[in-house]
C-alpha cells in the first residue's frame, strides 16, 4: 500500500503545489491553511481501503492507481457537443462547468430573480458577504475522515454557490452542469464543489447534472451541501451519467432546519465506479427528507450508494425507496443507514431497497440498516432482490406481449417509480430513453 | 351503582370535562350524546382510567368506592368494562389466551374459581354465540387483521365473558354497517339485567333505534347541557347539535 | 410504574454457587496448557494435534472488536483458569456414583439426573464448568444406535468419527474464539444419528459454569447421517460473580442427504448486575453444514442472559435443495449488549432459508441483529425471507439492524423486511381495562411478540422460555 501511495500522492502533490502557485494570495488565508491541512491528511490516510466496513464492498485501488491531473492544470476541451446536455427548463439559470471549471460562456442566470446568488464558488469566496457560510461549511467537510472529502478541499478550485434568500421561491430549476472529457492523453481529475444556502421559507429545484461528450477516463470528486433554514423546500435532482471509463466519487451533505423539507432525487447510470454518499442531518423539529434514487448499471458498472438519514430531534419523517437494475457483469452496492438519536421520539423513518437482476454474472450487496435508540417511533425497512413478477409478465403475455417485451416494459416500469420523481420533463424524458436505450427497447 | 360528582378532567394541560355530574342505577340505559369534541369518549376513559385523562376535581363513586383511585385493571375487575371506539391490536396473543386470563383474573379478584383451557373453551363458545362469531377468531390475534366490525363484535364478546356491572360503550355504533350494527345492538341487550347497568356514548341516535335508553344526556363543551328521556334522541337527530349552542344550555344540570 | 420498570426488576435466580472441590490448573494459557489438558483426557496424539494447531493460529489472531456493536474492556487471556473440574469421579459407571453434590445441583436447576427422576423424553447430558458428568438415557439410546455422550468420552471411543467431522464446519482459523475454544476446549457433547434413524428423544445438553475464576470453553458435534433426525436442546446458567467471564464454545452440526437437525437454545447465563458488574461473555460459533441433498438445520434461540452476546449461528446450505432457519428471541435488558443474528450461505441449487428475529431491549441496552444472507453463482432458484422485528422498552434502550445481503445468481430471491415497534399505553391500557395487571399485560404483549420463534421450540423449552421472559417480570410482582 505505501508504494501506491507515493505514486497518488506524487501526482496530487504536483497539483496541488501548481493550485497554491496559482491562487497565491487570492484565496483567504483561512481556505489556504485548510488546503493544506486537508492535504496533508489525504497525505496520511489516503483513498480508503475495503478493510473500512464503509468501503467494504467498494475497491478504489484502480482511482488510486491512475495517475489523474488535476483539471485547472490541464487544457480545457472546447464547447462541442455541449449543447445536447442542456436542459429546456434551464436554459436561463444554469452554470456550466467544463473538467471542474466555471465556463461563463456556456452559463447564463438571467431567469434567476433578483437577489438570488447563483455564481462561481471562487467568486463567492472572493466577495465578503457569503464568506462565512462558505467557511463553516468548507470547516465542517474538512473535520471529514474521508480522504477524497480530504483531496476536494485541498484541491478545488471551482464550483456553485447557490443563495435563496429568505421567502423567496424559484420557479425555474436551477441546473449545475458538470462536464468533464479527459484529452491529450492525461486522465482529468475534476473537484467540484457545491455549497446551496436555501434561507427560512424560500422553495428553490437544484438540477445537479455529470455527463460526458465521449468514453474517456476521468475522475469525479464532488462535495455538494445543502443547508435548509426553517420551512424551507429544496428539491434536489441529481444524475449521474458520467462516461461508462469514469469513476465518480461524491457526498451530497443535507441539513435541514425546522419544518424543512428536502427532496432529493438520484440517478447513477454512468461510471465505470462510482460511489455517492448522502447525509441527511435532521436537527431540528419537523423537518422532512425523501431520499430516493435509481442505479442502473451494465457490463463492469459498479455503483454504490450509502446513505445516512440522522434523526436527532423528536417529530421528523425521512423517506427512502432506492431501486437498483444490474445487468451484465455489474455490481452494485446500496448501504442506506437510518440513525434515530436517543430523544428523537415520534420519529417516522422508512426506507426501502428493491434490487433486479437481469444477469447471472451481476452481483448486489445490500445492507440496509437501523440504529434507533428512542422508543417511541415508527421505523421500517425493506431490502429485496430478484427478478420481475412471473405473475406480471404472464398478465402481459397472456394480453399478446412477447416475453422479451414483456419483460422490458415491466423493467422500465420499475425503473419508473423512482424517475417519475423528477418533476422536469425534459430529465425525465431524457432518463425515459436512457433507460429504453439500455435495455435495447423502445416503447 | 355509578355517581359522578363535579367531575373536571383535562388532557395535556386542556380542560375537557368541566363539571360532570351523573348517577346510574342498576338496570340503567344511559346514552351520552353529543357533538364531536364534547368530551364524551373522555368521559368514558376516565371512568376506565386512561392514564392520560388527569381528574382535577369531582370524584366518582362505584357501588361507594371511590373509583378514581383504583387502576385501571382493579376497576375492570370490580367490573367496570368499556368497549373501546378503536379496539387496540396485540400482535401474537390469541383472542382465547387473552380473554381467558382477563376471566382468571377476574374470578381470582372476586375469590371465584378460574378455569382450565378446556372449560374456558366452552365458556367461549357458549359466549360466542351471542355475537355470532366463529370459533376461528378464538386463535387469531386480539384484533389484529379484523374488520371494523369484527373488531366492535370482539368487544361486546369480551363483555359478555367479563360479565361486568357497568358497561361504558364509547362510539360503539361508529364504522358498523346495518348487520353487524344489529348484532352488536342484540348482544348488548341480551347481556343486560337488572342488576347490571349501560352507558351507551354515541354521536348518532342510529344506535339508540336497538338499545332503548332510559335516559338521555346531551354533552356540550364539558358540560351536561340537557336530560331528558328517548325521545331527546329522537329531538337531536331531527334539530342536529346546532341548536343547543344557541343559549339554551340547561345551567347547572342536576 | 413504567414498562421498563417493571423489566429491570427482576431477579436471577440461578445466580449461586455449589460448594464443591475442584481440581483446577494455574491461570494461564501457553502450548504448555494445552498439552496439559490433552494429558488430563488422556487424548490421542491427533486430538493434541488439532488444539496445538488452533492455538498457534489463535496467537496471531485478534479479537473481533472493530465491526460488532459491542464495547468492553480488555481481557487478559493470561488470568483465565482453562480447566476445572469437579475432583471426584475415576470414571463413573453409573449415574448414581456421581457426587450427590453435583445431583443436587442440577436438581435445583431443574435438571434430575438420577434414575428416579429423570426427565421423561429428554436425554441430558450435564456439563459442569469444564466437564461432562453425567449423561443421561445413554444406553437407551444406544439401542437404537444413535451416540450421545460427552465430547472427551467421544474423542475415545469414536475417534474415527470425531475426526472426520471435527473442524470440518468451523475450521481452528475461524475466528479468535473459535481458535481460542479447539486450542483449549474441555468436554462438551457428541451426538451421532445414523442412517435412517429418528432420534426417539430431545437430546439435550446443561451447561453450569461454577467457578469464578474459570472459563468455560465446550464443542458439541453433531452428525445426522443420511435420512436421520435429531432434535437438541442446549441450556445454561452460572453463578453471580463480579467479574466478567468468558464462554467461548463451538459448535459444529453436519446433516447428510435428507437429514435434519433442530438445534434449540435457551440461553440464561448471568448477565452481570444493573449497572452491568459481572456476567458472562458468550461468544460462541455455532455453523451448522447442510452437506446432503434435501437436509435441514434449523436453528432456535432464545438469549435472555450473558453480559455480551456475540453469537451467529449460521448455515452453510451446499446441498441441493438444502433448507436453513434462524427463529431468534434476543432480550437484553440493563447495560447487556448483544450482537446476534445469523448467516446463511446459499451454495447449492433450490435452497432455501427463513430468519425470523425478535429483539427487544430495555434499560440502557444495546441489542444489534447481524444478519449475513449470501446467494453464490451457482445457487440457483436460492429463496431467502428474513423478518428482524424490535421492540424497544423504555426511551435510553438502542435496536439495531445490521443485514448484509450479497447476491450473484439471478434466479433467487432474497426478501428482507424489519419494523421497531414498543409497548404503547393505549395497548397496555386496553389490556388493563379488561383487568389484567400491568405486569402481565407486559409479559403478555412481549411474548405475543415473540410468538412466532416460541412456536418453534420443543415444548418444554417453550414453557421455559416464556417463563423466562415472564421471569423478568417476577421481582416487581412479588
Amino acid at each position: 500500500m505505501s508504494s501506491q501511495l507515493a505514486t497518488q500522492s506524487s501526482s496530487y502533490n504536483t497539483a496541488f503545489r501548481a493550485l497554491l502557485e496559482k491562487t497565491g494570495n487570492a484565496e483567504p488565508s483561512w481556505l489556504r491553511r485548510m488546503r493544506e491541512d486537508s492535504f496533508a491528511h489525504f497525505e496520511r490516510v489516503g483513498f480508503p481501503s475495503v478493510k473500512e466496513e464503509e468501503w467494504k464492498y467498494t475497491n478504489v485501488a484502480p482511482i488510486a492507481k491512475l495517475q489523474f491531473v488535476p483539471a485547472f492544470a490541464n487544457g480545457q476541451p472546447g464547447g462541442n457537443g455541449f449543447g445536447a446536455f442542456v436542459y429546456d427548463e434551464a436554459r436561463r439559470s444554469r452554470l456550466v462547468f467544463v473538467n471542474g471549471m466555471l465556463r461563463r460562456e456556456l452559463s447564463s442566470v438571467e431567469a434567476l430573480p433578483a437577489g438570488v446568488s447563483v455564481i462561481d464558488i471562487g467568486e463567492a469566496l472572493a466577495k465578503g458577504p457569503n464568506e462565512t457560510s462558505l467557511r463553516e461549511s468548507l470547516e465542517r467537510a474538512a473535520k471529514s475522515e474521508s480522504g477524497f472529502t480530504a483531496l476536494n478541499t485541498a484541491l478545488f478550485s471551482s464550483g456553485a454557490f447557490v443563495f435563496i434568500p429568505a421567502g423567496v421561491s424559484v420557479a425555474a430549476p436551477i441546473h449545475l452542469q458538470f462536464i468533464s472529457e479527459s484529452s491529450h492523453g492525461a486522465a482529468a481529475a475534476s473537484f467540484p464543489r457545491v455549497l446551496v444556502v436555501a434561507a427560512e421559507n424560500s422553495a428553490a429545484t437544484i438540477v445537479e447534472s455529470y455527463a460526458s461528450p465521449g468514453e474517456s477516463v476521468y475522475l469525479t470528486n464532488a462535495i455538494v451541501e445543502v443547508r435548509l433554514g426553517a420551512g424551507a423546500h429544496v428539491q434536489h435532482f441529481k444524475v449521474q451519467r458520467e462516461s461508462t471509463s469514469a469513476f465518480h466519487v461524491a457526498t451530497t451533505d443535507a441539513e435541514l432546519g425546522a419544518n424543512a423539507r428536502y427532496d432529493a432525487t438520484t440517478i447513477n447510470m454512468g461510471a465505470a465506479l462510482s460511489r455517492h454518499t448522502i447525509d441527511v442531518t435532521m436537527d431540528h423539529e419537523g423537518a422532512e427528507c425523501w431520499v430516493d434514487g435509481l442505479y442502473m448499471v451494465d457490463a463492469n458498472q459498479h455503483t454504490d450508494t450509502h446513505s445516512m438519514i440522522d434523526h436527532r430531534q423528536p417529530h421528523c419523517t425521512s423517506h427512502q425507496l432506492y431501486k437498483g437494475i444490474l445487468d451484465g457483469k455489474s455490481r452494485a452496492v446500496f448501504n442506506g443507514k437510518v440513525f434515530v438519536r436517543h430523544g428523537a421520539q415520534l420519529t417516522n423513518a422508512q426506507q426501502t431497497n428493491k434490487n433486479l437482476l437481469l444477469s447471472n454474472e451481476a452481483q448486489v450487496n445490500t445492507k440496509p440498516q437501523l440504529e434507533i435508540f428512542a422508543d417511541d417511533v415508527k421505523c421500517a425497512h425493506g431490502a429485496a432482490v430478484g427478478q420481475l413478477e412471473a405473475d406480471e409478465i404472464f398478465y402481459l403475455e397472456s394480453r399478446g406481449i412477447r416475453p422479451e417485451p414483456a419483460r422490458n416494459l415491466l423493467t422500465y416500469g420499475f425503473a419508473e417509480e423512482v424517475i417519475e420523481k423528477i418533476k422536469i420533463d425534459s430529465i425525465r424524458r431524457e432518463l425515459d430513453q436512457a433507460v429504453l436505450n439500455r435495455l435495447h427497447t423502445t416503447l | 351503582m355509578l355517581e359522578i360528582r363535579n367531575l373536571y378532567a383535562s388532557v395535556d394541560g386542556n380542560e375537557i370535562l368541566k363539571g360532570i355530574n351523573l348517577k346510574v342505577n342498576k338496570g340503567e340505559v344511559h346514552a351520552i350524546m353529543g357533538p364531536n369534541g364534547s368530551g364524551k369518549s373522555t368521559l368514558a376513559k376516565v371512568l376506565a382510567g386512561h392514564p392520560s385523562y388527569e381528574v382535577t376535581r369531582g370524584e366518582v363513586l362505584f357501588e361507594g368506592k371511590n373509583l378514581l383511585e383504583l387502576s385501571p385493571d382493579v376497576r375492570a375487575r370490580e367490573g367496570v368494562f368499556m368497549a373501546f371506539q378503536y379496539p387496540i391490536e396485540v400482535p401474537g396473543v390469541s383472542n382465547a389466551q387473552f380473554l381467558r386470563l382477563a376471566y382468571n383474573e377476574k374470578q381470582k379478584h372476586l375469590g371465584q374459581e378460574e378455569l382450565d383451557p378446556l372449560e374456558f373453551k366452552d365458556l367461549l363458545k357458549e359466549k360466542a354465540k351471542i355475537v355470532e362469531m366463529e370459533a376461528s377468531f378464538m386463535t387469531r390475534s386480539v384484533n389484529e387483521g379484523f374488520s371494523g366490525g369484527e373488531k366492535k363484535r370482539n368487544e361486546i364478546l369480551q363483555m359478555a365473558v367479563l360479565d361486568p356491572k357497568l358497561s361504558v360503550l364509547d362510539e360503539t355504533d361508529s364504522g358498523l354497517d346495518i348487520d353487524a350494527l344489529r348484532i352488536v345492538a342484540e348482544g348488548v341487550n341480551k347481556l343486560h339485567d337488572p342488576n347490571k347497568a349501560v352507558i351507551l356514548v354515541t354521536h348518532y341516535q342510529r344506535l339508540l333505534n336497538y338499545i332503548t335508553p332510559d335516559f338521555v344526556h346531551v354533552l356540550s363543551a364539558g358540560r351536561i347541557v340537557k336530560e331528558g328521556g328517548k325521545e331527546l334522541a329522537l329531538e337531536l337527530e331531527e334539530k342536529g347539535y346546532d341548536w343547543l349552542k344557541n343559549g339554551s344550555v340547561a345551567a347547572g344540570a342536576k | 410504574m413504567s414498562t421498563a420498570e417493571i423489566l429491570t426488576n427482576r431477579e436471577y435466580k440461578y445466580g449461586w454457587v455449589t460448594d464443591i472441590e475442584s481440581e483446577t490448573i494455574p491461570r494461564g494459557l501457553s502450548e504448555d496448557t494445552v498439552r496439559l489438558i490433552s494429558q488430563k483426557k488422556s487424548e490421542p496424539e491427533w486430538m493434541l494435534e488439532f488444539r496445538l494447531k488452533a492455538y498457534r493460529n489463535w496467537l496471531n489472531m485478534q479479537e473481533p472488536r472493530h465491526w460488532p456493536n459491542i464495547a468492553f474492556p480488555e481481557v487478559n487471556y493470561q488470568d483465565i483458569i482453562y480447566y476445572s473440574a469437579p475432583k471426584q469421579r475415576a470414571a463413573k459407571v453409573s449415574l448414581d456414583e456421581v457426587d450427590p453434590e453435583l445431583l443436587r445441583t442440577f436438581d435445583k436447576l431443574g435438571i434430575p439426573l438420577s434414575e428416579q427422576k429423570q426427565l421423561a423424553g429428554v436425554a441430558v447430558d450435564a456439563v459442569f464448568d469444564s466437564v461432562s458428568v453425567a449423561t443421561t438415557y445413554k444406553e437407551k439410546l444406544k439401542k437404537h444406535g444413535v451416540i450421545f455422550c460427552s465430547f472427551s468420552e467421544a474423542v475415545r471411543e469414536y475417534a474415527e468419527i470425531v475426526r472426520k467431522y471435527l473442524g470440518s464446519v468451523v475450521p481452528t482459523n475461524d475466528n479468535f474464539y473459535a481458535a481460542l475454544n479447539s486450542a483449549v476446549f474441555s468436554d462438551g457433547s457428541f451426538c451421532f444419528i445414523p442412517k435412517g434413524v429418528r432420534c426417539p428423544m430431545e437430546l439435550s445438553t446443561y451447561f453450569r459454569i461454577n467457578n469464578s475464576e474459570s472459563g468455560q470453553f465446550e464443542r458439541t458435534l453433531i452428525v445426522a447421517e443420511e435420512g436421520s433426525h435429531v432434535s437438541y436442546l442446549e441450556g445454561c446458567t452460572a453463578p453471580k460473580f463480579d467479574k466478567n467471564q468468558l464462554h467461548a464454545a463451538v459448535v459444529e452440526l453436519v446433516a447428510l442427504d435428507d437429514a435434519e437437525i433442530k438445534y434449540s437454545t435457551v440461553q440464561n447465563w448471568y448477565a452481570g448486575d444493573e449497572q452491568g458488574v459481572g456476567g458472562i461473555y458468550n461468544f460462541v460459533t455455532k455453523r451448522g453444514k447442510c452437506a446432503g441433498r434435501n437436509s435441514k438445520i434449523s436453528w432456535t434461540q432464545v438469549e435472555t442472559g450473558s453480559a455480551i452476546t456475540w453469537k451467529y449461528p449460521s448455515c452453510i446450505l451446499q446441498g441441493d435443495n438444502s433448507v436453513g432457519e434462524f427463529y431468534s428471541v434476543a432480550l437484553t435488558n440493563h447495560a447487556q449488549q448483544a450482537d446476534t443474528g445469523t448467516k446463511m450461505i446459499h451454495l447449492g441449487k433450490n435452497t432455501r432459508s427463513t430468519i425470523i428475529s425478535k429483539g427487544i431491549s430495555a434499560g440502557h441496552a444495546n441489542n444489534s441483529y447481524r444478519g449475513l444472507v449470501k446467494i453464490m453463482p451457482k445457487a440457483e432458484n436460492a429463496r431467502n425471507y428474513t423478518q428482524c422485528d424490535s421492540m424497544l422498552i423504555g426511551s435510553d434502550a438502542g435496536a439495531n439492524t445490521f443485514p448484509y445481503i450479497e447476491v450473484m445468481n439471478n434466479s433467487s430471491q432474497v426478501e428482507h423486511e424489519a419494523s421497531t415497534s414498543r409497548i404503547s399505553e393505549e395497548q397496555l391500557f386496553y389490556l388493563m381495562q379488561r383487568g389484567i395487571s400491568q405486569e402481565d399485560a407486559v409479559s403478555l404483549i412481549i411474548n405475543g411478540f415473540c410468538k412466532d420463534v416460541f412456536l418453534q421450540l420443543p415444548m418444554e423449552f417453550a414453557v421455559e422460555a416464556t417463563r423466562l421472559l415472564g421471569l423478568k417480570l417476577e421481582g416487581a410482582i412479588g
